[in-house]
């Protein structure tokens, strides 16, 4: 039976759990960071010997563990990128920036759990020689702020953070900096900019690796606040241990957030790879199933940004038998198992692991007509394909949800979402134009029957009457 | 017009400027401070706030103009914003909006801020604030509240008294 494996979530919503520094520690919190802290001297990287912080990468290398703030990408390469031979001070961030539609995860990490993150960051500075930390929240989590502000506080008063931390030789500081309600700072390098006090305007990769050129030019890492949590349990349990969670290749334990229209949406951490979406979304454990009367009719299936899949889409995945052959076999959308390398196989990802659940009640339209004013909104400004083309995909497309669709929208949506992916400074461009590409392409129909009942009955009217009104445009 | 602010903030923002090796990275802590202080970032907070961190006024105009949360007029004593995006549209948020815009005299239509003529209430529809399962969601100045019917609307706004 599938069932959620909570690692991450484990003492969230127990009952009598607080969010203060004693519950943690009455719940084995901050047991991991002394024992980082014994896994060997800290010496310097040029000293011969494996260092404890070495040991802790090598670790967290070994344990598979994989970026669970979009790109899913491996957290113990991304730390072994970093350059630590320039002299510069390397810097340490938190992306708490929860930004991705649909996303709701962190939220609760943060709200309900602050010390298993900051734990997790203290392990990961240590870990990266890293003296000088900050948790990037956005802005509208206000109370959020003030719950890890009082968090670092009470560590802080607890030696857990400050100087020689728990009697070691090791400093550390945490600091909070809020955002202000814009998307592009979740993106890596517009957090960068936005946390030296300027606009979030993304940062051209290359040069601008953060972990070569990030904050104020030095190395920087990036991280979700999920992928830091990861960081204790894999302390605690060891790289190996964590690596027989999950499955290979996508390792541990995720949290999804599902939302839509199914009976029980809500936060499910599972072991990745060991649940199918159909079961997340239908099984009692998880999802529930759709309301009453419904029937499917799509999923978003890694927060909006990712590639809409249609109810009944089939995909044909390649596998490695117990013979080990590698052999094709057929599978329906909702038996893809939720992790990485399925979904990437499948045309879309499992981006912020957050599913967006529509049935037959939804007009599609509609759907991406949202989705895109969502992007107009958020695009930074900064390149041109990106700041006209998601302006023109959400003008055209609220045409369309107001009556004055033409038959051929459909395409030229899809010809302007075509010019906008990889003509980009960063991945916005490819997060705006994807859900156009995917809806329109396997949604067709429905738009060009849609423009095309707008332009007969436009036609009508045009002919008794002289003028049409305009749409009210925003 | 000269800009002054209270002792306490002022130390509140020294502070701040503590938590960076570059004093410019406090700008946006800075504007959070002034803004939760006086309601509002005027044209003189902006000037005070450049020239205490040693840039020149248009790094900070330019912030206050990037910014969605930042606002250059005063809005309303209490304000509210719905969650436009999917999720909570699928839960009904354009209801919500709706209700909200009609109890004080708004254009439903338009998704910007708006205030009440007597400028009690602003309302405006935001983007995903990250709790899309329990949506419609909306925040009424710092308080957050999920799956927010009409009626649960209406005793919110008993609240605001
Ligand atoms: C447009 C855009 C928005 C993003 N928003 C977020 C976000 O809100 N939170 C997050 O953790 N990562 C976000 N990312 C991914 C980050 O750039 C970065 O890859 C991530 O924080 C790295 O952490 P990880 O390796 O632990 O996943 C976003 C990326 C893009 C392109
Ligand atoms: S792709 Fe869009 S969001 Fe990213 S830098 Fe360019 S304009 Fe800004
Ligand atoms: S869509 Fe409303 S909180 Fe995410």
């Amino acid at each position: 039976m599938p069932q959620q494996y909570r690692l991450i979530l484990k003492n969230i919503d127990a009952p009598g759990y607080t969010n203060d520094l004693d519950c943690y520690v009455r719940h084995g919190g901050y047991e991991a960071l002394k024992k980082a802290f014994e896994m060997g001297p800290r010496v310097s990287p040029d000293g011969g010997t494996v260092s404890g912080p070495e040991k802790i990468r090598k670790t967290v290398l070994e344990s598979g563990l994989r970026g669970r703030g979009g790109a899913g990408f491996s957290a113990g390469l991304k730390w072994s990128f970093v350059d630590r031979k320039s002299g510069k001070p390397i810097y340490l961030i938190c992306n708490a920036d929860e930004s991705e539609p649909g996303t709701f995860k962190d939220r609760q990490i943060i709200y309900k759990d602050p010390h298993q993150l900051i734990e997790g960051m203290i392990i990961s500075c240590y870990a990266n020689d890293v003296h000088l930390a900050y948790i990037y929240i956005r802005g509208e989590f206000p109370e959020g702020a003030r719950i890890l502000k009082r968090a670092l506080a009470e560590a802080k008063a607890k030696n857990l953070l400050g100087k020689k931390i728990l009697g070691s030789d090791y400093d550390l500081e945490i600091y909070i900096h809020r955002g202000a309600g814009a998307y592009i700072c979740g993106e890596e390098t517009g957090l960068i900019e936005s946390l030296e006090g300027k606009r979030a305007y993304p940062r051209i990769k290359p040069p601008y690796f953060p972990a070569i050129l990030g904050l104020y030019m030095c190395p920087t890492i990036v991280n979700n606040v999920e992928t830091l949590c990861h960081v204790r349990h894999i302390v605690n349990m060891g790289g190996a241990d964590y690596a027989k969670l999950g499955t290979p290749n996508n390792t541990g334990t995720r949290i999804v957030s599902l939302s839509g229209q199914v009976k029980k949406p809500g936060y499910y951490e599972i072991e990745v790879g060991k649940v199918t979406i159909g079961e997340l979304i239908n099984h009692e454990n998880f999802g529930g199933g759709l309301l009453d009367g419904r029937k499917l009719k799509a999923i978003i299936p890694g927060g909006s940004s990712a590639k809409v899949f249609k109810a009944g889409e089939k995909f044909k995945l390649k596998k490695k038998g117990a013979d080990g052959q590698m052999t094709t076999v057929e599978v329906d959308m909702l038996d893809l198992p939720y992790d990485f390398d399925s979904l990437q196989a499948a045309g879309s990802m499992s981006g912020s692991s957050a599913i967006i659940v529509m049935d037959d009640s939804v007009d599609i339209v509609e759907a991406l007509a949202n989705l895109s004013e969502f992007y107009a909104h958020e695009s930074c400004g900064q390149c041109t394909p990106c700041r006209e083309g998601s302006l023109w995909m959400s003008k055209a497309l609220h045409r369309m949800t107001h009556g004055e669709g033409r038959k051929q929208d459909a395409d030229y949506l899809l010809n302007i979402a075509q010019n906008i992916q990889g003509r980009t400074i960063c991945a916005f461009g490819e997060a705006c134009s994807w859900p156009v590409l995917s809806f329109v392409k396997k949604f067709k129909d429905e738009f060009e029957a849609k423009g095309a009942a707008d332009e007969s009955r436009n036609k009508v009217a045009a002919t008794s009457k002289v003028t049409i009104a305009a749409s009210p445009q925003r | 017009m000269s800009f002054t602010i209270p002792i306490e903030l002022e130390a509140e923002l020294n502070e701040l400027v503590t938590h960076y090796p570059q004093k410019r990275s406090a700008s946006l802590m800075f504007l959070h401070a002034i803004q939760e202080h006086f309601g509002y970032i005027s044209k003189e907070a902006m000037e005070w706030t450049a020239a205490k961190l040693e840039l020149s006024p248009i790094n900070i105009y330019e912030l206050v103009t990037f910014y969605p949360m930042f606002r250059q007029e005063p809005a309303g004593k209490y304000q509210i914003k719905v969650c436009r995006t999917l999720s909570c549209a699928l839960a009904g948020s354009g209801k919500l909006h709706k209700h909200f815009c009609e109890k004080f005299g708004l254009d439903s239509h338009a998704h910007g801020v708006q205030t009440s003529k007597d400028g009690e209430f602003s309302v405006e529809f935001v983007e995903c604030l990250a709790s899309c399962g329990t949506g419609p969601v909306m925040m009424c100045n710092e308080d957050f509240y999920e799956a927010v019917s009409n009626s649960k609307a209406d005793e919110i706004l008993q609240t605001c008294k």
